[in-house]
């Protein structure tokens, strides 16, 4: 690991450890799973070069199983949150083949309107709970043994699936597989030219993108203890690309700078309504006209090196 | 009449009716493949701005006492001019880089026009009267009776959208518009100013969505949640039927309405899916859309 990358990763880890004594855990543990699942959203787009707008089906998805899961199947934590991690693998691949089919734009598109076919389907199907979600989800014990209700106690558990889904995205975009991705992303005739077959490597890296959303998802749900709508909705998927967007597009860091800086200001704007609606949209305007590499990438710009 | 008519009165029942969504569903396709033709850019914010022409016709109605008819005028015309700054100011910008900051900008415009109409008027929706030309008894098409103001959106949008192809595929104005599209640098040298054409596409799409809103004000409430809704379903039209073609949006636009009516006869639940569904199938037998081209 480049120096810069692993001074910024220290500072990564120290900000976890450090956290829960200075903020609020279950604030410290939504950055998190808004993170993790803006990381695997980057995975995509700033290292394949495909920009999916319907992310919330696997986030979606994996909270919904996860919740079933704990608490209609009593499965443990690391059960249920592996199930949704499973449903969103399962869908990603599904969807993942048809989308790949198109590119650019078209890719979009339809990885949205599917997307918004898993959302009528959860506002239909009786498991969701409809309007209500599924609520009340037990926390559970790690293993079966470790209580998770305690705030402080989870947070742990969640910041170690936080740093493993991290680690192993770092792990996909710096393996012969990751070079290959960016090679299909910057020149996708003259990798199909090299040997490379570019759909298979896009399916890969879709289905892993989706696995760790939906990990993400998961982890959510077992930490607000609740599957709603929400979790499905387009504006979700819009989040993830307003995180990365703002963060830094195909940069190991900006996600979760970008999901930082997009929770907190979810907080601070809650009581002001679609308020927080309306800066999204000026946020999104503004990284597009005038900050299209985000925080991370401005910075790496200013210390030319990879972060 | 036969056994076979009664099993099929429904269909062409829920059919005809069908046809209204689809009514707005080729509208906006066409508006979106307008755009995309010349632009090159994905106009995400064309739910919102559809949403903005039945919140025009609402406040011309309510402010400023200009009804169903005046709306269907100034409405596009407001909302069109709103999309001429927001082109010239913003995505004109954009034209030299990836296609996806065209989506991702007007993405965030979408959100914008939203959040400040739920702040302005609450999300549940401002009613809108059926105009007063159409309160009169439904028309009697043999197998069903069809309210007079849903017959009208279908006889309208049919008119709009064959008036716009033939404005582009028949007209010499069209005839810059498509060689700009193919050309844009040569066609520049001609001396035709492209830019200028860029904007007032931008312009003429943004209208027609806007036009759509108008239309759809009386027969859906007023809310701002209801153009998010519609585009999701248009994107999905638009891969289907593939954006090459401007018929090809039309026709796809009518008929995944129509299909949308049969399905609420057989099986009701799914209505809300079908479209996405058939852009599955579609995906899997003919991956470049109906009318696309490779």
């Amino acid at each position: 690991m480049p120096r810069a990358q692993a001074i910024a990763l220290a500072l990564l880890v120290a900000f976890i450890a450090a956290a829960p004594f200075l903020l609020f855990p279950v604030y410290v543990m939504k950055v998190l799973c808004f993170a993790l699942y803006a990381c695997a959203f980057n995975l995509l787009l700033g290292y394949a070069g495909l920009l999916s707008f319907g992310h919330a089906a696997y986030f979606g998805m994996g909270s919904y199983l996860s919740a079933h899961a704990a608490k209609v199947w009593g499965f443990t934590p690391e059960l249920a949150i592996v199930t949704g991690g499973l449903t969103a693998t399962v869908l990603g691949a599904a969807f993942g083949y048809l989308a790949i089919r198109r590119q650019g734009i078209y890719f979009a598109m339809i990885t949205l309107a599917l997307a918004q076919m898993v959302y009528f389907f959860c506002v239909q199907a009786p498991f969701t709970g409809g309007e209500d979600g599924i609520q009340a989800v037990p926390r559970g014990a790690l293993l079966g043994v470790l209580d998770l209700t305690p705030d402080f106690t989870l947070y742990w558990v969640v910041a170690a699936v936080f740093l493993a889904g991290f680690l192993f995205l770092y792990r996909i975009v710096h393996s012969p597989f990751g070079q290959v991705l960016k090679a299909i992303r910057d020149n996708e005739p003259r990798a199909i030219s090299l040997g490379y077959r570019s759909d298979d490597y896009k399916l890969l890296a879709f289905v892993l993108s989706a696995a760790i959303a939906g990990i993400a998802g998961g982890t959510k749900a077992i930490v607000f203890q609740i599957a709603t709508l929400t979790d499905v909705n387009w504006p979700m998927s819009g989040e993830a690309v307003l995180m990365t967007l703002l963060g830094g597009i195909g940069t190991l860091f900006g996600p979760v700078v970008g999901a930082l800086i997009i929770v907190t200001l979810q907080a601070e704007l809650a009581q002001f309504g679609a308020w927080v609606t309306v800066i999204q949209g000026v946020i999104f305007v503004a990284c597009v006209l005038a900050f299209r590499r985000g925080v991370v990438g401005e910075l790496q710009q200013a210390i030319r090196r990879p972060l | 009449m036969s056994e076979l008519w009664y099993d099929l009165e429904p269909f062409l029942q829920q059919g005809t009716l069908g046809l209204v969504n689809g009514a707005f569903y080729a509208i906006l396709s066409l508006g979106l493949a307008v755009i995309f033709g010349m632009l090159n850019v994905v106009n995400f914010a064309h739910g919102a701005q559809f949403m903005l022409g039945a919140f025009v016709a609402w406040m011309l109605l309510n402010w400023a006492g200009i009804g169903y008819w005046g709306a269907l005028v100034f409405a596009p015309l407001i909302v069109g001019l709103f999309g001429v700054v927001i082109e010239r100011m913003m995505i004109a910008r954009l034209y030299k880089l990836d296609h996806l900051y065209g989506l991702l900008l007007t993405f965030g415009l979408a959100l914008i026009i939203e959040g400040l109409m739920r702040n302005a008027f609450g999300s549940s929706g401002l009613p809108y009267e059926v105009p007063e030309a159409f309160r009169i008894p439904p028309v009697d098409l043999g197998y069903m009776l069809m309210p007079a103001y849903r017959f009208w959106i279908v006889v309208v949008s049919l008119f709009v959208c064959l008036g716009t192809w033939y404005a582009i595929e028949k007209t010499k104005l069209g005839s810059y518009l498509r060689a700009a599209v193919e050309r844009p640098k040569l066609v520049q040298a001609f001396g035709i100013n492209v830019p200028q054409m860029m904007t007032a596409t931008y312009g003429a799409g943004v209208a027609l969505a806007a036009f759509a809103g108008v239309l759809a004000a009386p027969v859906y409430s007023v809310n701002p949640a209801m153009g998010a809704n519609f585009i999701i379903i248009v994107f999905a039209v638009v891969v289907i039927g593939g954006m090459g073609s401007i018929l090809g949006s039309i026709v796809t636009g009518y008929i995944l309405g129509v299909i949308e009516g049969f399905t609420r006869v057989f099986y009701p639940e799914a209505s809300a899916t079908v479209v996405f569904v058939i852009m599955a199938i579609v995906l899997l037998v003919r991956p470049t859309g109906l009318f696309g081209r490779a």
